[in-house]
């Protein structure tokens, strides 16, 4: 039977097979290759996504880092505004000269000069891609949405460690961060980017709606 | 036997004849043609000088748009599924289309598809203005409110193309005449069933590209955004992914018209047959391996633009292959130039200046400085109008003889094929060299230095436009009148559906024809 359903191609069962590749294909298209690609970016770094949040305890159980006292690395802050976003929203340091392994705090300065409440969204994104996998954050104001009141400032953190297996090439980073005005979006879209993770989450995603 | 097509409108609503779902199809895809043609002169109206004069900025982003996907979707897709419609069944030695249902409901769910995304030219914020390749988060984020009915058109007809395919996969490797293997059907048989091959794996990768759209824009996921974890640049991955096959479900098709009509006015058989056939499955496995060259500006790793432009390339040798096998056949034939042969004589040569374009816009580097100018768009008309419209139209004067068994008017065809030829180059030549001078796609004004070609440009078009009037013309006088064509037609011609008789009666072949 099941040996005949390969061989067999008359009409109706060929209908079937047909069928079943294009829902196959359309499942591709929506399940498969978005998260595929996710991982793909994750893995190599190609759309500059930095990775989520960094476990230093997590990493060979290896608890503290040597700090590569040899080499400096320019470390470039950038910050964009998307669109319509009204906020004020720059980095306090500008650059810093960090040695690879070093853990380092900087500082990003956001205000909302409207008379409503908002909530901004920070994406981040490295150049060179390649330094993306050896960008880690240890904490990161681009891990949750921030809400600022009407006319309210806020500082906002970021501490990182440049990895010490960072490529010998790479002399200057440079990260930018987009801040997206996500007010009243739906709180799913909010928790999913909070888990910038590049772990493919469409899934989650589309169960969630 | 005995029974006719039945009589009034409810013929053609409830009909399941192969050859009456045809000529709908062909009827439906002029009339989508000659709708999307005037789109196209709006454009180039108002492209014929530089300034605004005749519409609005967001009105001519909505023609562009309407006119790519009325072009794509609604005329040339259309056209050549009715061309399978008539001709596959009578070139096989079947009696019909093995799903003669199904192949009813594709036809008549296409125009309320495109009724559905033409009216929303007429809605509040005006129809879809984001370019036919529908990039997020243009077609999303800052989409019309009628982006929605945009994307049910673009379900319905990919539905309508995948029943399509579907019947006729099923009826190319079911209802052959005995003795008809795979290696003896015609060409044309042979690069619809890999275009339906195609068509199968790429449009539920469209409709999944729109689905994800549709719940971005209205279900809060986030598969495009940036803002919530998502990527613009899946969109395109996503998109060319069913994009560039479907360059090839456009071409494939033609390559099949053309390798039927060049063999009978040269007088040969064909050159190389078993060679079509694999450079035709060849050009249709690459498809799939080179999308991203329609990204090369996004951002790619360096291997990524090498890989995606070596692949490209490897496509110019298949290509090379059939263009050569066409040249060889002609080679020390005794030719005569009807109008089918100098349709396909014109698209060897023009689809060839095409393909050297593309093989120009396929290194990486070049790339950059071609990218979105008016040189891509030379380009894709100078595969698609020779490649599609000109062998659509070589095949509708090849086979309208069979199908209402009065001759056309070969002066006319001759005077329409020089209009249209000499229509297109004055068109779409003086835009490789705007293109290359940095003109850039898509935008209602130009610098002042672009005038001259331009304008030559728009006359062009206005004259290309005039000639499809003329076959318009030409095809209706010959169906009411004309004298009568024998039931060879040509002189000798190779194929089952010139055995029988002229015009071709409503059922054909109930027995299967014996096969040499």
């Amino acid at each position: 039977m099941i040996k005949n359903f390969w061989k067999d191609n008359s009409t109706p069962v060929l209908c079937v097979k047909l069928g079943v590749t294009v829902v196959g294909m359309f499942v591709f298209a929506i399940f498969i290759m978005p998260p595929l690609y996710t991982l793909f970016c994750d893995i190599t770094g190609l759309n500059g996504k930095t990775g989520g949040k960094y476990n230093i305890e997590a990493q060979k159980g290896v608890d503290s880092f040597g700090v590569d006292t040899t080499r400096e690395i320019k470390v470039q802050f950038i910050a964009t505004n998307n669109e319509t976003m009204p906020w004020e929203f720059k980095p306090i340091d500008k650059t810093v000269i960090v040695h690879p392994g070093e853990a380092t705090v900087i500082k990003y300065y956001a205000h909302n000069p409207t008379d409503r409440a908002m909530i901004g969204q920070a994406v981040p994104s490295v150049v060179p891609y390649k330094a993306a996998n050896y960008f880690h954050k240890t904490e990161c104001f681009c891990f949750n949405s921030q809400p600022l009141q009407a006319g309210e400032s806020a500082e906002l953190g970021l501490s990182f460690i440049v990895d010490i297996d960072i490529p010998k090439y790479v002399k200057t980073i440079t990260l930018s961060y987009t801040l997206f005005d996500i007010t009243g979006e739906p709180e799913e879209t909010l928790n999913e980017a909070n888990q910038n993770t590049g772990i493919p989450k469409v899934l989650q995603l589309v169960s969630i709606n | 036997m005995a029974h006719g097509p039945a009589k009034g409108f409810s013929r053609w609503l409830y009909t399941t004849n192969h050859k009456d779902i045809g000529s709908m199809y062909l009827w439906f895809s002029f009339a989508m043609f000659l709708l999307g043609g005037v789109f196209a002169l709006v454009i180039r109206a108002e492209l014929f000088e530089p300034g605004l004069q005749i519409v609005e900025p967001g009105f001519f982003n909505q023609m562009t748009t309407m006119h790519g996907l009325v072009m794509v979707f609604g005329a040339v897709m259309p056209a050549f599924v009715g061309l399978a419609n008539w001709m596959i069944p009578m070139m096989l030695g079947a009696p019909d289309m093995a799903l003669p249902r199904m192949n009813n409901w594709s036809f008549w769910i296409l125009p309320f598809a495109f009724a559905m995304m033409v009216s929303t030219l007429f809605m509040e914020g005006g129809g879809p203005n984001f370019g036919w390749t529908f990039y997020a988060p243009l077609s999303t984020t800052y989409a019309p409110p009628s982006v929605t009915f945009f994307i049910f058109a673009v379900h319905i007809m990919g539905a309508s193309s995948i029943m399509g395919s579907i019947n006729i996969i099923a009826t190319i490797l079911n209802m052959r005449a005995p003795g008809m293997t795979l290696m003896k059907m015609p060409l044309f048989v042979w690069t619809w069933l890999i275009t339906a091959y195609l068509l199968i794996a790429v449009m539920p990768v469209l409709a999944g590209v729109v689905t994800m759209m549709l719940m971005d824009i209205h279900f809060g996921t986030s598969f495009f955004d940036a803002a919530g974890g998502g990527d613009p640049v899946l969109f395109q991955h996503v998109f060319w992914f069913f994009g560039h096959p479907e360059v090839y479900i456009m071409i494939l098709p033609a390559f099949g018209i053309v390798s039927a009509i060049i063999p009978t006015f040269a007088r040969k058989p064909l050159f190389g047959y078993s060679s079509m056939v694999y450079a035709t499955a060849s050009i249709a496995f690459l498809s799939f391996i080179v999308w991203a060259h329609h990204m090369f500006t996004v951002g790619l790793p360096i291997a990524g633009e090498l890989f995606f432009m070596y692949a490209t390339m490897l496509i110019a040798v298949p290509t090379g292959v059939k263009v050569f096998n066409w040249v060889t056949t002609m080679f020390r034939g005794s030719m005569t130039f009807e109008t089918p042969m100098l349709f396909s004589i014109a698209f060897v040569i023009l689809f060839t200046i095409g393909g050297f374009s593309g093989l120009m816009l396929a290194i990486a580097p070049a790339d950059f400085q071609y990218h979105d100018t008016y040189f891509v768009v030379a380009h894709f008309h100078y595969v698609l109008v020779p490649g599609a419209i000109f062998s659509i139209t070589a095949g509708v004067y090849y086979w309208l003889p069979k199908w209402c068994g009065n001759m056309y008017n070969e002066t006319m065809g001759k005077v329409q094929f020089w209009l249209a030829f000499i229509g297109l180059n004055v068109t779409f030549f003086p835009m490789h060299f705007v293109g290359l001078a940095g003109m850039q796609r898509r935008v209602p004004d130009y610098n002042q230095f672009f005038a001259d070609f331009n304008m030559i440009s728009s006359m062009g078009a206005f004259l290309f436009g005039a000639a499809q009037l003329m076959l318009l013309y030409n095809v209706i006088s010959t169906i009411m009148s004309g004298k009568k064509a024998t039931d060879e037609v040509w002189e000798d011609p190779e194929g089952l559906e010139w055995t029988v008789p002229s015009p071709a009666p409503y059922h054909t072949f109930s027995t299967p024809p014996p096969i040499k």
